[in-house]
């Protein structure tokens, strides 16, 4: 359907994205049986299984286009580190439920309105998908902000372990905006839209939010960087021998 | 005092005719107070429950299998929640409930005391302990109680689907590689004699039978229930190849019944006593995630008040 060198780049953005949410839905999983109420418990395993399962619907596109003979599986549980493309915000461990509320919402905003555009691309396969994930993510995201009013506003120490979350994650922020060097082609054929767009947006709703809630975005001057090229902070590493140790330790099996 | 009397004789004719008795009906205080304590037990399970099998979601070993453990646990957390609902139409209040979980007031299914071990114990869980949960809810469907009877019929569609996941999982592993072999196996001898006490002591050492199954409360007794799942269990296990560990065992052609060997119920009684390998650490752990997540649950308290306020004064 496109030139190979579209297909090439193509493959590599849907494996950025669909490395986002697996190894975001891997921190949120770890929160089952463990969240501050049964209500949480149920609710942070749903949007682990939403962005586990939306990491697996772009991972099946992925594999097809690149047409090699890999499953889903072997993109999941058979590469290093320095092979997933993941941005770093979404490796950091859980923290607190306040640290897991921010992140959240901050991702949840920037893939919300990172959907709503793919649903436009003229890459059939990726629109299609993204109609659906699309809602997924609406849900998420009201979720998530109306954790950060709860905690923003509910009382001063809710609001102190939130504002130290935003500070804490804050320089991870910028990299949701890079999208390594696929973009300028992708962008020119209307596959993917223009990241400068999803950020401007992006800021002003998460401003709004912040504003009602009286928490502060801090002046930082380092972000992060690099995630798209498998450049990564030391706790994916971590995160991956979990992840992979049951299917590397028997490898071409049935599971 | 005749008043009493006489709502009583209503009350367990109503039962004898086959109704439902509904939150609002009149019902003796032990019969209430037995309830909240079985509903209650029932919900701590669930949430308990979530522990050794939330143990393996991050380490499933494909994302269709994760997806299908963070669902199943999902579904377990929902039980829990729709449980204590159940409970709290008899009075009971959800937070007094988890406290006394936590307490060790309260307890919850013996089996969750055991610790998962391989990614195989996820399989058999889902097959033998959902089944097991199946055939004691299939029964309690039909308890006299309206708000339990009908959370049972909607739990019990659940955990049909959980046993029917699991049992595929089993049979992938019996049916893969000597590795994968050898680790179901070892699940199954692990876990089979656990599951069989999840139905609780024989009939002749169970105390409160009697009672409850006057009242409805339980319509069959542990042996007779352990029996339908070991005859419905033992097929399915043959079919795909697994040992059941157990040398005694053998098919009566008479009674068309799977006869087992001698149960070890001194180990059963040591660990609801609080001896078994992870009873300090799932209670520890629950409070742990209780005690920090106190903050959240004020703030939540809280911004709902404010926002009631807000809410009055337009
Ligand atoms: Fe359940
Ligand atoms: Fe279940």
């Amino acid at each position: 359907m496109f030139e190979k060198k579209i297909e090439e780049n193509l493959f590599q953005l849907l494996v950025q994205i669909a490395d986002d949410k697996l190894i975001l839905g891997h921190r949120l999983s770890e929160w089952c049986g463990h969240a501050p109420i049964l209500e949480e418990d149920i609710a942070l395993a749903n949007i682990a299984l939403d962005n586990i399962g939306q990491a697996n619907s772009l991972y099946q596109i992925a594999v097809k286009l690149e047409n090699k003979n890999r499953s889903e599986d072997e993109l999941a549980f058979f590469r290093d580190e320095r092979e997933f493309r993941n941005i770093q915000i979404v490796e950091l461990p859980k923290g607190d439920f306040a640290f897991t509320i921010v992140r959240q919402f901050l991702y949840d905003n920037f893939s919300f309105l990172l959907f709503q555009k793919f649903c436009d691309s003229n890459f059939i396969e990726l629109s299609d998908v993204s109609k659906k994930i699309v809602k997924e993510i609406s849900y998420n995201l009201r979720h998530s902000k109306e954790w950060i009013l709860r905690l923003g506003i509910g009382t001063e120490e809710s609001k102190f372990n939130t504002q130290k979350a935003i500070d804490k994650i804050w320089e991870f922020t910028n990299e949701m905006f890079e999208f390594g060097n696929v973009e300028n082609f992708l962008i020119e054929k209307n596959i993917i839209p223009n990241l400068d767009t999803i950020k401007t947006d992006w800021e002003l709703s998460v401003k709004k939010i912040f504003d009602n809630t009286n928490l502060q975005i801090p002046n930082i001057s380092y972000f992060a960087s690099g995630g798209r090229n498998g450049f990564h902070t030391e706790y994916l590493g971590y995160l991956l021998a979990e992840m992979q140790i049951v299917a590397r330790s028997n490898p071409n099996v049935k599971w | 005092m005749i008043n009493e009397e006489l709502e009583l004789q209503k009350f367990e004719q109503k039962i004898a005719n086959g109704e439902k008795i509904e939150p609002k009906d009149w019902m003796p205080e032990k019969y209430r107070k037995q309830l909240i304590r079985m509903i209650a037990q029932h919900a701590h399970s669930e949430i308990v429950g979530m522990l050794p099998e939330g143990n393996w979601i991050t380490r499933a070993p494909s994302l269709r299998r994760k997806m299908v453990l963070l669902a199943k646990v999902q579904d377990e957390g929902g039980h829990g929640l729709y449980l204590y609902s159940a409970a709290e139409t008899l009075g009971a209040d959800r937070k007094d409930l988890i406290e006394a979980l936590l307490n060790g007031k309260m307890k919850y299914s013996n089996i969750f005391n055991y610790p998962t071990l391989s990614w195989a114990d996820i399989g058999i869980i889902g097959w033998l302990v959902d089944g097991a949960a199946i055939v004691n809810q299939t029964m309690l469907a039909k308890c006299s109680y309206g708000p339990y009877s009908r959370a049972m019929i909607r739990i019990c569609k659940e955990e049909n689907f959980h046993k029917r996941q699991g049992y595929e999982n089993v049979s992938v592993l019996a049916q893969g590689n000597a590795k994968q072999k050898q680790m179901v196996q070892d699940a199954l001898n692990r876990w089979w004699w656990q599951t069989l006490m999840m139905f609780g002591p024989h009939d002749e050492n169970s105390t409160n039978t009697v009672d409850l199954m006057r009242w409805k409360i339980k319509l069959e007794t542990n042996d007779s229930l352990r029996q339908r799942f070991i005859n419905l269990t033992i097929p399915q296990a043959y079919a795909i190849g697994l040992t059941i560990p157990d040398n005694d065992l053998k098919y009566n052609e008479k009674t068309q019944n799977w006869e087992i060997g001698k149960i070890n119920f001194d180990e059963l009684y040591n660990v609801i006593n609080g001896n078994g390998p992870c009873n300090r650490i799932r209670i520890a752990e629950r409070k742990k995630s209780y005690e920090e997540g106190n903050w959240v649950r004020i703030a939540a308290e809280n911004y709902a008040l404010k926002n009631k306020n807000n809410y009055g004064t337009k």
